[in-house]
């Protein structure tokens, strides 16, 4: 986008931010805006778009042996959706000034990180339930949240996200209270899913408040709006219920309904093995990142060849 | 109906069927693995098509055995001899230009035969061939494109092409074969002549490869058996897959 | 050097008659691939009856720093609205 040329003095323009986020006004690509703020936002979103993008692996590793036609058409359609997300969170991006291409190049190179959680495996059609169920769940507490943010295209893309993202919860608990009404095999199908994927789902929400690197900066400019802790507490106290009603028990021992605060206190998160798994460590970060970059390379020549098309017609007409 | 039209009519609807429900699972295999993420949608949109499209037509397909059998009944649990899809649907999906080659001639022909089902006596067919025509329609052009993009990008890309269809020529004939059972159709007024639809299939495809350079193989040997319900060996790898949950758990529903 | 293709703005018609709003953008290289990638994109959910789409390239826009010069100044000019003028009591249809 081609921009005319504005004539104002940096210390206004700097006050100028100051006062938007102050006064709840949403920040556009072309406000002046810190550096700082910047990075930290060019970080944040893209961690989110490859998150996407990543998160498309796992639920695809069952999209060929989904079980009935209906099946393999709302999961093709989620899956869908999450590369949708994905894009529409690179292009938030963006407008920030960064391409497309640096971006990938950063994923490649250990550079972005994307969602922990996608390095776990899928190994039954249960799985697949609790993708839905938990990790999209845990995913829309945090987009909800998000959709306040100070930056106007990131808000944007989540109020986007958030209303597609509609359907991917329930189509994940769907599959785990049709299995918790089936055969004792597909009973325990889903119990084993619950205790595979509940920890590192209430992972998802990062460490805990006390121990947050990026939270201050975040908070005052207004990207982020509620903590760690809050929104992990939000979705504890939703999903226990629903977890109640098909049957599943939470594989946490310690969990227990206070009173007082009106919500679940749960047992110790481990962190070593967040840690482990965010260090490179978990079961399949190696395949994820291999099978993105694989494809990537493979996809090149397609893409050479469309840009020599463009250049060819460009010179005929 | 006589016995012997609807024999004719099952088969043929599950010809329509199983191409659409292969050619949906081989288009999935592009999930999280196409050349840009704009792509990576766009394929799955023409699998989504497809996969709708084989609940619909093998729902029907159902309706004409003895024992009212369900889409899921007859996607999960026939073997290979009972499949009655193109062998080019069921081909493994190969590189980009091998997509897009069989996808060329997959919806030029699908195009082609649900624009003449429109006309089916079967009104079935024909109200559902309403919808299917302008699904297949939008395939042949996003093909189409890509053939010009790949024709005329790089020397690699062209060459790719070039091979793609070369390989792919070998199964496209199949497509136009006059069975017993198609005669009995034709005659009833249900399906077209598939002789015409070869006829209007080559003119659409001789159009774009005239405008990217690429030319008609000609005399190239043709693979038979999909109307016999005999396949190449890849079928039954892709049925293994895809039958797996259902066949492991034959007590479960999900 | 990778490339992934040339930036788009995608504009949405919900409906036959309606306005075109931006919806957002996509990578493209033709605008053959530019209008089916935004179709799948944005219109997925029955969300569309046309599209544009324009190279982000080709777009011009204001300079935040101007909002100011350029949008303040019509804020006094209330005679533009009809709620500035007093209409005798009893007239109809006005």
């Amino acid at each position: 986008m081609q921009q005319t040329t504005g004539k104002m003095k940096l210390a206004e323009l700097e006050t100028n931010f100051e006062r938007k986020i102050q006064a709840e006004e949403k920040i556009e690509p072309r406000d002046a805006m810190p550096e700082a703020y910047r990075l930290h936002l060019i970080r944040q979103i893209s961690q989110h778009a490859h998150s996407e993008v990543i998160g498309m692996q796992p639920e695809g590793n069952w999209l060929l042996r989904a079980p009935s036609l209906r099946s393999k058409q709302i999961l093709l359609a989620k899956i869908q959706d999450e590369g949708g997300h994905g894009l529409y969170l690179y292009s938030a991006a963006e407008t920030l000034g960064i391409s497309r291409e640096e971006m990938i190049r950063q994923l490649h190179e250990g550079k972005a990180k994307y969602s922990n959680i996608f390095n776990y495996p899928t190994l039954t059609w249960a799985d697949i339930g609790a993708i839905g169920w938990l990790v999209d769940g845990a995913a829309i507490v945090n987009q909800v949240a998000l959709q306040r943010t100070s930056f106007g295209p990131y808000a944007r893309a989540m109020f986007r996200i958030c209303k597609e993202e509609s359907f991917h919860q329930r189509q994940g608990y769907e599959i785990m209270a049709t299995m918790m009404k089936g055969t004792p095999e597909q009973k325990k199908m889903a119990q084993d899913a619950m205790n595979r994927w509940w920890w590192p789902s209430l992972m998802m929400f990062g460490p805990h408040d006390s121990d947050s690197p990026h939270s201050g900066d975040a908070f005052k400019w207004k990207i982020k709006r509620k903590s760690n802790d809050e929104l992990r507490q939000k979705f504890i106290d939703k999903t226990v219920q629903q977890a109640y009603v098909i049957g599943l028990t939470i594989p946490d021992p310690l969990l227990k309904w206070n009173e007082d605060k009106q919500g679940y206190d749960h047992g110790p998160i481990d962190w070593s093995e967040f840690k482990n798994v965010i260090s490179g460590n978990g079961p399949c970060n190696r395949q994820r990142m291999e099978h993105h970059k694989f494809w990537h390379e493979e996809g090149k020549w397609v893409r050479e060849a469309a840009d020599a098309y463009k250049k060819r017609i460009s010179t005929l007409n | 109906m006589t016995m012997e039209l609807k024999e004719a009519l099952q088969k043929f609807l599950l010809r329509l069927g199983d191409n659409a429900l292969i050619q949906g699972q081989r288009l999935s295999e592009w999930c999280s693995r196409a050349p840009m993420l704009e792509e990576d949608i766009a394929l799955s949109n023409l699998a989504l098509d497809h996969i709708g499209r084989a609940q619909v037509l093998l729902d029907y397909a159902g309706h004409t055995f003895g024992e009212i059998k369900t889409a899921d009944e007859l996607a999960f649990r026939r073997s290979e001899r009972e499949y009655y899809n193109f062998l080019m649907a069921e081909l493994p999906t190969g590189n980009f230009a091998f997509t897009i080659a069989k996808q060329l001639f997959l919806s030029a022909y699908e195009d082609l035969l649900y624009e003449a089902l429109c006309e089916s006596t079967d009104t079935h067919l024909s109200a559902f061939s309403l919808k299917a025509v302008k699904e297949a329609r939008y395939h042949f052009s996003h093909a189409a494109d890509w053939c010009m993009r790949l024709g005329l990008g790089t020397a690699e890309s062209h060459d790719k092409m070039v091979d793609a269809i070369h390989d792919l020529w070998a199964y496209t004939h199949e497509f136009f074969e006059m069975s017993d059972c198609d005669l009995l159709l034709l005659q009833h007024g249900i399906a077209p002549d598939q002789e015409k639809l070869k006829k209007n299939w080559l003119d659409k495809i001789g159009k774009v490869f005239m405008r990217t350079g690429f030319s008609i193989p000609q005399d190239t040997y043709q693979h038979r058996g999909s109307r016999q319900g005999i396949h190449t060996e890849h079928l039954g790898h892709l049925l293994c897959e895809m039958q797996y949950l259902q066949r492991s758990y034959p007590d479960a529903s999900w | 050097m990778d490339t992934q293709l040339d930036l788009w703005e995608v504009f949405v018609q919900g409906k036959s008659g309606g306005q075109f709003m931006h919806a957002g953008s996509v990578h493209a290289s033709d605008k053959e691939m530019a209008l089916k990638y935004a179709r799948d994109l944005y219109t997925r959910r029955n969300e569309g009856s046309a599209i544009w789409v324009v190279l982000s390239n080709n777009i011009v826009s204001s300079a935040p720093e101007d909002a100011e010069m350029f949008f303040d100044p019509a804020n006094d000019k209330i005679y533009r609205h009809p709620t500035f003028y007093t209409m005798p009591e009893g007239a109809l249809q006005i």
